[in-house]
């Protein structure tokens, strides 16, 4: 591990994005579109925007990310400069941190602009502080950079890449307690539940909409969504092979 | 491109001080990729500061020898010594450079800015990064994206990386496809100068004229080197007068 290659790699990667002004905009721009869209059909109903909007806070960013990175990832494998980076002095922690921290300042940015909007401009009633907002929005965006990592090593082409959105994504965003209480939900469904990261995200996220006191229970969450970034990087790394059939 | 030797003089001279010790040494090495032998228990000794040509059929088991030297290839058996450690091992990513057939490097960043990225990856000087970019040819394109360049270019610019750091081994797996004559031999005079500096090239080409610019020609065909020799050694043997007469008469002796 080297905190200079961990560093440029990470500002590579930014410098990508900042080619790449259509791409770095609609991940900023799209998320905002779409809570206004969502304020707007419940305009009659703000008891319901209000409870649903933080969830989508959480959601989209790890959605956005894990595309993003699953994409990028699976560029470095066929383009070859994956392979030439793992011939150079590069630490396979290197690579994965580097892309961790762009994408995270990256999701800081995005985090930060939903939530001005939601609170400032959308009304959204918060009972926790501002700042958990935007902690749990980043910590989601750093789930789906680690799962796009990860499952970037089984596509072998954009296309399937793409696919693995859907996959991955939509049963955990299906389970996640936004379309019905996890409570709710049958036994065998809500026990899948309890093991998908997606799950306790969007519990803290609708924590902060009824409580103002960050207990423990929010700190569990946080933890449990982190448990899952590590792993998933830890697996993520294993599949960087230094040497190929 | 640089075509006097005052940009020689001007490069720092890496850690060449094991000029007597042969830069790889190959023995035994069998590579099997998808259940076919690709690489059949070939040997190799390649000297230190020289300049090694690559010739063969397209599958013929180039660039599985050029990966299993770089250590990026598992292989079935055998041992590659390289700079006098085992192929692939980490002190070597420092002093090995490989570029592959098809460029490795980002085409949405400039080629500054790829160089400086493999630079810092390197942890090479910054002077490197004009250095390479010169010895290429691309000063006057340093700062356009890469994906906008032309194929030869972009080649370029993963060769540039390649000299960033002043490795001791170079593998270059096709480094003049699709580029003019012109660059083709200034590129030729720049392998020989870095030759003659103390670092080991190993290059693979198509292009069977270029091939009579290295010091020693390597046919490899079916996973076996069918020959080894100076070019000019390889002509007088075949009685044949260029290289590409020499290598068809080798690959039909090579077939009875």
């Amino acid at each position: 591990m080297n905190p200079r290659i961990t560093l440029a790699t990470a500002g590579r990667v930014l410098g990508q994005l900042r080619h790449d002004h259509r791409t770095a905009g609609l991940m900023l721009g799209v998320p905002l579109v779409l809570l206004t869209l969502l304020w707007w059909m419940f305009e009659a109903q703000p008891a319901v925007f209000n409870s649903i909007a933080p969830a989508l806070l959480g959601i989209f960013p790890f959605t956005v990310m894990f595309l993003v990175t699953s994409v990028a990832t699976l560029r470095e494998r066929t383009s070859g400069t994956l392979e030439r980076l793992l011939s150079m002095p590069m630490a396979k922690p290197d690579l994965l941190l580097g892309y961790a921290l762009a994408f995270g300042l990256f999701a800081v940015v995005q985090a930060g602009l939903a939530t001005v909007l939601l609170v400032y401009v959308l009304d959204l009633q918060l009972a926790g502080p501002v700042w958990a907002l935007v902690l749990v929005a980043v910590v989601d965006a750093l789930l789906g950079v680690a799962l796009g990592l990860f499952v970037s090593a089984f596509a072998a082409t954009e296309f399937q890449a793409v696919q693995f959105m859907p996959a991955f994504v939509l049963p955990q965003f299906l389970l996640c307690g936004l379309f019905l209480p996890r409570d709710q939900l049958p036994p065998v469904l809500e026990a899948v539940s309890n093991v998908l990261p997606l799950s306790y995200a969007v519990d803290a996220m609708q924590h902060l909409t009824q409580v103002s006191e960050l207990g423990g229970q929010f700190a569990r969450d946080i933890a449990v969504v982190a448990g899952f970034v590590v792993v998933a990087l830890a697996l993520g790394a294993a599949t960087l092979r230094r040497r190929t059939p | 491109m640089v075509k006097s030797t005052e940009r020689v003089e001007g490069r720092p001279e890496a850690r060449h001080a094991d000029r007597d010790r042969p830069a790889i040494v190959v023995d035994g090495l069998t590579v099997v990729r998808g259940g076919r032998t690709v690489i059949d228990d070939m040997d190799l000794r390649v000297e230190t500061g020289t300049l090694t040509g690559i010739l063969g059929p397209s599958g013929g088991g180039k660039t599985t020898l050029m990966r299993a030297i770089v250590g990026v290839q598992q292989v079935a058996a055998g041992r590659i010594d390289v700079l006098g450690e085992p192929a692939g091992s980490p002190d070597l990513r420092r002093r090995v450079a490989y570029v592959t057939q098809a460029p490795s490097v980002y085409p949405d960043l400039t080629v500054r800015q790829n160089l400086r990225y493999f630079a810092d990856v390197l942890g090479a000087p910054r002077a490197d990064v004009e250095r390479a970019i010169e010895e290429v040819d691309l000063a006057d394109h340093a700062d356009d994206l890469v994906g906008r360049l032309s194929g030869g270019q972009e080649s370029r610019v993963s060769l540039a990386t390649a000299l960033l750091n002043s490795p001791e081994l170079l593998v270059l797996d096709e480094p003049t496809v699709g580029l003019d004559p012109v660059l083709r031999r200034d590129l030729w005079d720049l392998f020989h100068r870095l030759a003659d500096g103390g670092s080991t090239l190993l290059v693979s080409s198509h292009v069977m004229d270029e091939a009579e610019r290295c010091e020693r020609l390597l046919l490899v065909r079916e996973g076996r080197i069918i020959a080894d020799d100076a070019p000019a050694r390889l002509l007088e043997r075949t009685g044949t007068d260029d290289v590409e007469h020499a290598f068809l008469s080798i690959v039909e002796e090579d077939e009875r």
